[in-house]
């Protein structure tokens, strides 16, 4: 009974590599008018770029207005480096159906 | 006839907003013109500073439609601008959009679209260009011309979702609407539509229905608006409401199952097609009823 072993090796590696999704240079995709991932766990001090893959316009914006990419076209990036931990909303100001997440935990 | 029908029908005869769609609608209406008739004509998302593949050319689409509507015979009375102006709201968009619009011969009229105000510089480049001296809040303006009122609504922009009025303004319509009489046409301009066409593409106004039912006691109601890029009509009561081509570029059919808001690059040689303007006429005709005994 070889297999049920490996599966617990499997999750329990997964369960570990969780939190640490993670580094600078973490990446959101703007993709088919949605964020890829629409949610994402980074430290305080990583820097994030949101890159629109899409052949429209997208912003990435903060919910409460702290921050925003302003208008990207397609292949346009734009990074912006979370300081303070939180956990903080934000959506497309021309696509207000698009929504993401960004949790940022303490350094 | 059904006495419903019969009431549905004078209205729409009383109303007598008549609209001519296509390229050379104008031209038509325009011959057979009553000489106190009057026209007007929208245009709608320009996008000027997109280059994809739906139309790498919008400044040339725009051009085009500015120069057919220069070539009407009888000038339009006024051209609006249902937003959209620009892409990604940037200055050398403004100032692109600028000198083309500049050369149409009829006033220009424009209304913001939600590519017109993204950013916190967005709203600020619109209004340095675009802008109305005499429009209130965030740039909502109504105005009486030709016998009838016409009413400008912005429902994207600073300090709101897209597809909000928002209180303020919400306040301001009714006053403005109050003061009118019920036989008064109202045409309402606005960027996303007034009514629910997809809200899950962003084609809807949240609190339209607001201002909708401020418009109902009207015996002609139209409300035109742009944002989808297609023409979509619907009626609810006796009120009209049409949505209008772009200058830029298609957008998918509304519900397209897998499809969403985007540029849509159109089958290759079709994308005049599928881009345009909507010419206006307004002609007061006389209306009359047959009145039969079984009604009296």
């Amino acid at each position: 009974m070889k297999s049920p072993f490996l599966g617990a090796v499997a999750l329990v590696a997964l369960l570990a590599a969780a939190p640490i999704t993670s580094k600078p240079g973490t990446i959101v995709h703007i993709r088919d008018d949605a964020f890829t991932p629409a949610s994402i766990t980074v430290r305080a001090g990583d820097t994030v770029t949101f890159q629109n893959d899409d052949d429209d316009a997208h912003t990435a914006t903060a919910d409460d207005g702290s921050w925003d990419s302003e208008g990207l076209n397609q292949n346009e990036k734009w990074s912006h480096t979370f300081a303070k931990a939180g956990t903080i909303k934000y959506h497309c100001t021309v696509h207000p159906f698009m929504h993401g997440t960004l949790i940022v935990k303490p350094k | 006839m059904k006495r419903g029908d019969f009431v549905g029908h004078v209205a729409w005869t009383g109303a007598g907003i008549l609209y001519v769609l296509g390229a050379e609608g104008i031209v038509r209406s325009a011959a057979s013109a009553a000489p106190d008739s009057f026209s007007f004509v929208q245009i709608s998302d320009s996008h000027i500073g997109y280059a994809g593949p739906a139309n790498p050319d919008v400044r040339g689409t725009l051009a085009k439609a500015v120069a057919t509507i220069n070539a009407m015979p009888v000038q339009p009375s006024f051209v609006i601008h249902t937003g959209d102006v620009t892409h990604l709201s940037k200055q050398t968009e403004f100032d692109d959009a600028r000198s083309i619009l500049g050369t149409l011969r009829a006033p220009l009229i424009t209304i913001p679209g939600e590519h017109d105000v993204i950013g916190a510089e967005g709203p600020k480049r619109y209004a340095a260009s675009f802008g109305r001296k005499e429009a209130a809040g965030r740039g909502w303006s109504s105005w009486d011309q030709g016998g009838i009122h016409f009413v400008a609504l912005i429902n994207v922009g600073e300090g709101e979702t897209m597809g909000v009025l928002g209180e303020e303004q919400l306040a301001w319509l009714d006053k403005d609407l109050a003061a009118r009489k019920s036989d008064t046409p109202i045409v309402v301009f606005g960027h996303v539509p007034l009514f629910s066409v997809d809200p899950e593409w962003g084609w809807n106004t949240s609190d339209g229905v607001k201002a909708i039912a401020m418009l109902r006691r009207f015996s002609s109601a139209s409300v035109l608006n742009g944002h989808i890029h297609q023409v979509v009509e619907h009626v609810d009561g006796k009120i009209r409401f049409a949505t209008a081509r772009a200058t830029a570029f298609p957008q998918a059919k509304p519900y397209t199952p897998g499809g969403g808001p985007g540029p849509l690059k159109p089958a290759p040689g079709t994308l005049l097609d599928v881009l345009g303007y909507r010419t206006v006429e307004v002609s007061m005709l006389t209306a009359w009823q047959d009145h039969s005994l079984d009604q009296a």
